[in-house]
């Protein structure tokens, strides 16, 4: 069983500029070779021939690939580039390795580097479990709405980040509602929520965010399953708990591998849910960049904080390409 | 263990798939439920199994009403058409889940599945996955799956079906041989296919639109259909509109012997004969008619005979000069080998 994660669909940076001509060529690029390659047969022997021939469909080949790269180049590598350099060259002019000295050293960024390496994980394990429970239900139990629950939660991923936060906000904030019914009972100055700001607010408004897009690939995996495999295991004397473990947990796992793998990502990245809820206490590598670059116009430090993000990025993207080939998934 | 079927009624969303369904499996015995798609078989099976709900009636294995049991309760090994293996398990994983389920011990595990894998010829597979196994061989570890935790009571549905058809009647051979080793276990064998139903079961339930239309062994019914359902449903049959004389029965101008069994002479009824039990020549119970076609099928020649305007179906060992097309014939049949069946029961009353 093999889930395609959304994560292996992206272009890979590293291989796509692999030299057009070696290796097989796809079925497509060898159909374009053979169509620009029409008639053309030079004099000389035929392995003469044959060598010219390959030799003019190699650098066809090579042609083909150019504007993928060059756009790739210009829209994404050269971008990417240009941190690297601003974070080695220091407002005091020169290029150094201060930037990066300055950066680690501050109290800020390691606090930010941990909030959010213990952020993600937590998040994407929530959601792994949370978004695992409520797809058994919906994929499981039949309930009347089931389809249209399962419907919503493709609705749901559309939404952007900072919606989900917002209706929190409501809620829970300062001046929302479960505050307000505190103070309207109790006559209290202030409501007992105030979650919202710490790194648990960032916890659930993740959680409850990022759940969906766990729940996505384990349906559609659920609703791959063989339900007679499952009737099989209830007649052989099993119970609903063992065949969940036994049954469906290990062929959902591929599809868990791939939602968790991009929620975690998706969390190591997420920007507008921290700035809506954590913005006074909790922050986080992006926030970080962010306050550096547009609060404080330190640019180098912020490029700095920002190779240290897309190295983390790729880090446990790479990662996860290693284990998941591993799994055999 | 007996199972019995007490008025069991299954209706989904006001659709009855399964109508008051009677019936008693001995202990020992292998019952085919045998009948077109639709006919409720598998709805009976299921019911058994404890994956449908009978909306009234009770299911009972041995003296214990199951009803309302789930189905992890029940005790029982069933095998389904599409194997329904596990696939992220090996083979001897795959038996052994029955006994994990049930907290087997450690040494009680590792001999009931040697045992079950040897029983169906698939100890050599043990380490194998599904995936690297042909459809026979996973039917036989979905079979050693079912045995391995020792089931007083078998459900088979229909599987067999997902094989080709050497490989089939070769499981056909398995399946007898294992129930002569387990001689103690009811099998519940659901088919459409008459061929099956007749080698295995020692009974055979035909069913037909959510109803029971008879039960009986396969020889019963092969020879004394209880109607033409249950006639052209299993083997071969010549359904003739008759009409019942004094002496026998009438088809257009020919006068037939056979047995009335009782019939009111003048009343309207269905003459069923087996093709292989007419004969071709003159004879007593003699039919004439031209021959439609003729069909060679190596050690017998099928002839279909127009009499009257009805075809009749023979089935001869091969002919060395068999008529053409279009050739006058007489048929002929001994007056036993014909059963009168009422006409109208077992026809489309509903």
């Amino acid at each position: 069983m093999s889930a395609e994660s959304p994560l292996r669909t992206a272009p890979d940076p590293a291989r796509v500029p692999a030299p057009a001509g070696r290796g097989p060529a796809s079925g497509r690029e060898a159909v374009l070779a053979a169509a620009t390659d029409g008639g053309g047969a030079g004099a000389g022997t035929p392995a003469e021939a044959v060598r010219g021939r390959a030799a003019r469909a190699g650098a066809r080949r090579l042609l083909w690939a150019l504007p993928p790269v060059a756009l790739l180049a210009v829209f994404f590598l050269y971008p990417l580039v240009l941190v690297g350099r601003q974070s080695l060259q220091p407002d005091t002019g020169g290029t150094s390795l201060r930037p990066y000295a300055d950066v680690f050293a501050s109290a800020g960024f390691r606090e930010a580097l941990w909030t959010t390496v213990w952020l993600a994980p937590a998040a994407t394990a929530g959601c792994l479990v949370l978004g695992f429970l409520l797809a058994l239900v919906i994929a499981f139990v039949p309930f009347p709405g089931a389809k249209a629950v399962a419907r919503f939660v493709d609705v749901f991923l559309s939404f952007p980040s900072f919606l989900v936060t917002l209706a929190l906000l409501f809620v829970y904030g300062q001046v929302g509602m479960a505050n307000g019914l505190w103070t309207d009972l109790t006559g209290a100055a202030e409501g007992p929520f105030r979650f919202l700001t710490t790194p648990w607010g960032v916890l659930l408004a993740e959680i409850t965010y990022f759940t969906p897009f766990v729940m996505r690939p384990l349906l559609a995996a659920f609703a791959q399953l063989d339900t007679a495999q499952l009737e099989a295991a209830s007649s052989l004397g099993a119970r609903a708990p063992r065949i969940v473990r036994r049954i469906i947990l290990p062929e959902a796992l591929p599809a868990l591998a791939a939602g968790g793998s991009l929620v975690l990502v998706l969390c190591l990245n997420e920007f507008g849910i921290v700035l809506f809820t954590g913005a006074k206490g909790v922050t986080t590598l992006p926030m970080l960049i962010y306050s550096k670059a547009i609060l404080e116009s330190d640019y180098p430090g912020a490029c700095v904080v920002a190779v240290v993000n897309v190295l983390l990025s790729v880090g446990l993207y790479g990662l996860y390409r290693v284990v998941s080939r591993r799994a055999g998934a | 263990m007996s199972i019995r079927f007490d008025s069991v009624t299954v209706a989904y969303d006001g659709n009855v798939v399964l109508d008051s369904l009677d019936l008693t499996v001995a202990p020992g015995e292998v019952m085919a439920l045998l009948g077109p798609s639709g006919s409720g078989k598998t709805t009976a099976l299921r019911a058994v199994a404890g994956f449908v709900r009978p909306a009234s009636g009770r299911v009972l294995l041995g003296e214990r009403d199951v009803t309302d049991l789930p189905p992890h309760r029940r005790g029982i090994g069933m095998v389904v058409q599409q194997y329904a293996l596990f696939p992220h398990m090996r083979v001897e994983d795959n038996v052994a889940f029955g006994l994990k389920a049930r907290r087997a011990t450690r040494a009680e595990i590792r001999q009931r599945v040697a045992d079950a894998l040897e029983m169906t010829g698939m100890a050599a597979y043990a380490r194998r996955y599904p995936r690297e196994l042909s459809g026979g061989q996973q039917q036989r570890v979905a079979i050693a799956r079912a045995l391995a935790v020792r089931p007083a009571v078998l459900l088979l549905d229909e599987p067999l079906s997902a094989l080709d058809a050497r490989l089939r009647s070769g499981m056909l051979g398995e399946l007898a041989r294992l129930h002569r080793e387990l001689p103690e276990v009811s099998i519940l064998y659901v088919t459409h296919d008459q061929i099956e139903a007749l080698t295995l079961a020692d009974r055979i339930a035909v069913m037909d639109k959510a109803r029971l239309r008879a039960c009986g062994t396969p020889r019963e019914l092969y020879r004394a259909p209880a109607d033409e359902f249950t006639a052209s449903f299993v083997g071969n049959a010549n359904l003739l509109p008759v009409t019942v004389t004094a002496g026998g029965a009438a088809l257009g101008s020919a006068e037939l012997q056979v047995d009335t069994a009782g019939a009111v002479a003048g009343a309207r009824a269905t003459l069923c004969v087996r093709p292989h039990l007419v004969g071709l020549g003159d004879g007593p119970n003699r039919l004439t008619g031209t021959v439609s076609e003729i069909q060679w099928r190596g050690s017998t020649h099928r002839l279909y005979v127009d009499v009257a305007g009805h075809p009749v179906m023979a089935d001869l060992r091969e002919l060395r000069n068999p008529p053409a097309h279009g050739d006058e014939v007489s048929l002929h049949f001994a007056p036993e080998d014909a059963v009168l069946l009422a006409a109208g029961v077992g026809g489309d009353e509903r």
